[in-house]
């Protein structure tokens, strides 16, 4: 039996903006089995990194706000830790990895004394142990010369030998927890693929959860157990994997899939991108966020936000098309029908 | 553990948070097709707004810039009308009422009472009618007329400094920069020997051959002024140059007065502005400065660095001579460097701080 | 490194060459004659005196004596103070201006420093409202006015520190204040702003995902790469401070080069005004220098490749 390992319920996060109070992530569910992966995914400025932050509680002070919700890492909410006791959680619990390597490394500090720092600070090491398992560390993610690598600063990496610094740096400690935020975003495409690769092999060897944040689902496919679909603020679908991938219910998920290129695909079959630019998250009304942009939209859309339904015990959505009152002419045919 | 329990339950149940709107209200009617109009929602977003407009409206945000402004503009009328608000003129010499206090009636308690450092009332042992502003100075000149036909001379210094920076640098930087290769190279290693030279050295050596008035101070600060102008621009265009919209526009077959016109200037239009917003507070200064060591404007004419001079001198017992045309200079270099501030903040929102 | 330092050297002869060219053709140029009362000479007086100087001969002529003896570490003779050489009146005259110049420049670093840092971290607030505001008056008030101010209102009527004159270090301390007032702005407004651009950095966010305290984060990561940059403010604040030394020992008398030097334009004493630029400018290039080569040492991108770019 999977173990849950971390829990977020109902989590609310805003920022104090010049033109007033934005609530950017809207009651977010979701939960993360130990040495899984969830791979959150969305278009940009879904609140799927601000989830992320929230998580670690990096988001910053002066104008951002969790307004509501529970983060239940090992069944202690950390929201309630102290400002002591989340330093000690960071880095040695639940660890992050960025999206840009260019700008996520210290360019002023050898990375050797960069990826020390969290090992003398959580584990109590003496410097000399510490830089032994730093070169550990280096060696693990694939540095070729990692003792000269050591003395090295950022700038003298490529991409994608940062990332692997990065990651070296956040699995230090051996976190339970990684979360990655777009890890491979800023990368050539065949670097993408050795850092996944990398990203999976360490977590069969080390048992870590890994949050993946996204918008790319050829990566999502790659490396999730289960799969959180967030929009304006809101997930509107999650499953496993194969529930995402191979049984779709909300028009959003659809949206996306079929927008994604697909190989075995034949030529003749065009792409469909999802209509209209996704929603200012100032302006949205009480309905569905999806609303304006969705080929199956009701009048109840526009008003009212549809309840979650669980169709599995992994398997949920939020979407007025399940709702009992639906009439069956308007649900579209790859809605609904997979479960009857 | 009960938390984690209670987070079970949770899931079990859809979150009550997650509906948002009465569902009570929900009738059945609501379920049919109500696609929203693609036209319709573009209108929804945001209106456009230019970038010029969007400078404006922060620029006006910025408290310190509007007061600046404000105050500047205050500065300016008054500066413009002062002079003409009594009978005196900045030259009008009466030797008998030399080194009067100011005094004003009303404003006492402000320290315009009159009344000299020993705190006799010079005005009843003198028997003055009249009140002087700001006082007089030792030929009995009117010190209010003075100060204000001084902060003329010395806006108008610097307001032709600037605008000379501004053209030469312009010019200057643009076709360094537009050109390139050669040309530039060339233009730079001459930048770079005056950039060598401290200014003000230029400036002193010059004011010597010119001998002092306000053409020469103004064409000794041109002489070096122009040159961080230059560079701005300079930078700027090779900047813009190497982007994409700027390489896009010259693959469509642009024309280089096309290129430069609807491209460039109007990117390299806030550097510009903000630098001269800059360049005006230093000319200010470097005149005052200039007359402070004794290079400045000839008597009786006067600038607000002379003013300072002739004040600092008598400062130990006519210590108001000084304090009137420094604080009218002080108030003009804040003023100048917070709305330069604001411009600069206002036109580039990433380097809002 | 060494090619560069060879290089740029090199290319500090050539501007101080050229700096050194142009002087002296302004001074040529220049109207009047440097004899104090030519009015009251005959001449005949005149003459001997012109010859004596050698300016009875071409500027060409002229030049190129100069350049030879300047190359000798000779800057020639003053022509207000008979007998006295350029370069013993500026090394009589280089160390009180140097004493208040560097006393200026440290006072002034340490308070810009501290006041930059705290209304960075304290952004938004009071404080830095109150910092910032600071900053602009240090920025905008002339230096000889606050020197002015000062001069009166702590010296003339408080009486707690010397008027002015050169006679104890208390004497130091009015003309180091105002001389310092515009670094501490220069600084303050410069490590307040990088201080909030390294603030906005990704990586100070991973410092702090890995789990550093907030005091190590600042310290170790924002503060360290913040000063950095500060270090090129050096070029810009020394210029500053010659520039105000130039008023600043005129008001507090001091006897420094600055005193020296606008004495000596008043009375046209162009051996002195020359010297006195070269050196000032010798100064600035060299000053320029150093702070390419400390930058080098302090920021680990900076390499120094062929082309001497930096």
């Amino acid at each position: 039996m999977t173990e849950e390992i971390l829990a977020v319920t109902d989590l609310h996060v805003s920022f104090k903006t010049q033109a007033g109070m934005v609530t950017a992530v809207r009651g977010v569910n979701f939960n993360l089995n130990k040495g899984e992966t969830l791979a959150i995914v969305g278009e940009s400025g879904s609140g799927k990194s601000v989830t992320a932050k929230a998580i670690m509680r990096l988001l910053p002070k002066h104008n951002a706000q969790i307004s509501q919700g529970g983060i239940l890492y090992e069944g202690q909410d950390l929201l309630n830790l102290s400002v002591n006791d989340m330093q000690k959680v960071r880095g040695s619990e639940i660890a992050m990895v960025f999206q840009d390597p260019m700008t996520s490394l210290n360019p002023t500090m050898r990375i050797g004394k960069q990826i020390m720092e969290g090992l003398l600070k959580h584990q109590k090491l003496s410097k000399t142990v510490a830089k032994e398992k730093a070169l550990q560390m280096l060696e693990l993610v694939g540095i070729p010369n990692a003792k000269e690598r050591l003395e090295a600063y950022p700038h003298q990496f490529s991409g994608g030998m940062r990332q692997r610094v990065v990651i070296a740096m956040a699995l230090a400690c051996n976190p339970h927890i990684l979360i990655a935020d777009e890890p491979t975003t800023a990368l050539d495409v065949t670097i993408q693929a050795q850092i996944l690769q990398l990203m999976k092999d360490l977590q069969e060897k080390m048992d870590t959860a890994i949050i993946l944040i996204t918008h790319d689902l050829g990566v999502v496919a790659n490396m999730a157990d289960h799969v959180a679909v967030m929009y304006a603020g809101e997930i509107v679908e999650q499953g496993t994997l194969d529930e995402i991938f191979y049984q779709p219910q909300h028009p959003y998920t659809l949206g996306l899939l079929r927008s994604m290129p697909n190989l075995s695909a034949s030529r003749s079959e065009p792409l469909i991108p999802i209509p209209g630019s996704p929603p200012d998250v100032m302006t949205l009304g009480t309905g569905c966020p999806f609303a304006a942009r969705c080929p199956h939209t009701m009048k109840v859309c526009h008003d009212f936000l549809p309840k979650y339904t669980h169709l599995s015990d992994s398997h949920t959505v939020m979407c007025w098309l399940q709702d009992e009152r639906t009439p069956s002419a308007q649900i579209p045919e790859e809605v609904g029908s997979v479960y009857e | 553990m009960t938390s984690k329990l209670n987070e079970k339950q949770l899931v079990d149940s859809p979150p009550l948070t997650n509906a948002r709107g009465n569902h009570d209200e929900i009738t059945d009617d609501l379920f049919v097709a109500a696609p929203l109009n693609l036209a319709l929602q573009e209108e929804i977003s945001k209106p456009s707004v230019s970038f010029w407009q969007e400078a404006f409206h922060r620029l006006f945000r910025n408290k310190g810039a509007v007061i600046s402004l404000v105050v500047l503009l205050l500065l300016v009328i008054v500066a413009l009308v002062g002079p003409s608000m009594n009978e005196h003129t900045y030259r009008s010499q009466n030797i008998a009422h030399s080194n009067m206090p100011p005094k004003v009636s009303g404003l006492e308690w402000l320290g315009f009472d009159g009344k000299n450092s020993k705190g006799i009332d010079v005005y009843e042992t003198q028997a003055v009618e009249e009140n002087y502003w700001f006082g007089t100075d030792e030929f009995g000149r009117d010190i209010w007329t003075r100060v204000w036909k001084g902060t003329q001379i010395s806006l108008f210094i610097a307001l032709v400094a600037a605008a000379l920076d501004l053209v030469i640098g312009v010019v200057y930087g643009g076709i360094s920069s537009f050109y390139g290769g050669r040309v530039d190279n060339f233009m730079q290693r001459i930048i770079e020997v005056l950039v060598g030279i401290p200014n003000l050295i230029v400036i002193i050596l010059f004011i010597l051959i010119l001998e002092p008035g306000i053409r020469s101070i103004i064409l000794a600060m041109v002489i070096t002024g122009w040159v961080g102008m230059a560079r701005v621009v300079r930078g700027q265009v090779l900047q813009l140059k190497g982007q994409e919209f700027v390489l896009a526009s010259q693959t469509l077959g642009a024309s280089n007065a096309r290129l430069i016109w609807k491209h460039l200037m109007p990117n390299v239009m806030g550097p510009i502005i903000v630098t001269v917003m800059f360049t005006i507070p230093t000319a200010i200064f470097f005149e005052a400065f200039l007359s402070f060591i004794g290079l400045g404007l000839q008597a009786p004419l006067a600038s607000l660095g002379v003013l300072i001079e002739d004040g600092y001198k008598s400062m130990r017992f006519f210590s108001y001579k000084l304090i009137f045309p420094a604080f009218v200079i002080s108030a003009i270099m804040i003023c100048f460097n917070l709305l330069a501030d604001g411009l600069r903040d206002a036109m580039d929102p990433k380097m809002k701080r | 490194m060494k090619r560069y330092i060879v290089k740029r050297l090199g290319f500090m002869v050539i501007t101080l060459f050229i700096i050194v060219t142009l002087t002296f053709f302004l001074m040529q140029l220049l109207p009047g004659t440097p004899f104090t009362n030519p009015e009251k000479l005959s001449d005949s007086q005149l003459q001997i005196l012109n010859a004596k100087y050698g300016l009875d001969q071409p500027a060409a002529i002229q030049y190129f004596r100069y350049i030879g003896n300047l190359l000798q570490g000779d800057l020639g003779y003053s022509f207000q103070y008979e007998g006295r050489t350029v370069k013993s009146m500026i090394i009589d005259r280089v160390g009180p201006s140097a004493f208040i110049g560097l006393q200026a420049l440290i006072f002034g670093t340490i308070i810009g420093l501290v006041l930059g840092i705290v209304s960075a971290l304290k952004h938004n607030t009071i404080l830095d409202y109150g910092a910032v505001t600071l900053a602009v008056l240090g920025m905008s008030i002339p230096s000889f006015v606050f020197a002015a101010l000062l001069q009166y209102y702590i010296g003339v009527k408080l009486e707690w520190l010397p008027v002015a004159l050169w006679e104890s270090y208390e004497s130091t301390l009015l003309p180091s204040i105002a001389l310092s007032v515009t670094v501490i702005a220069t600084v303050a407004r410069f490590i307040r702003s990088e201080m909030l651009e390294v603030l906005g950095q990704d990586y100070v966010t991973t410092a702090r995902s890995k789990g550093l305290g907030e005091a190590a984060v600042i310290i170790k990561h924002v503060v360290r790469n913040a000063l950095i940059p500060v270090v090129t403010m050096l070029g810009p604040l020394a210029v500053s401070i010659m520039t105000g030394t130039l008023v600043i020992e005129k008001i507090f008398s001091v006897p420094g080069l600055g005193e020296q030097f606008t004495l000596s334009i008043l009375v046209l004493d162009y051996s002195v005004i020359m010297g006195i630029t070269l050196f000032y400018s010798a100064l600035f290039i060299f000053v320029v220098f150093l702070v390419d080569i400390i930058y080098g040492f302090l920021d680990p991108r900076i390499e120094y490749k062929e082309g001497g770019q930096v």
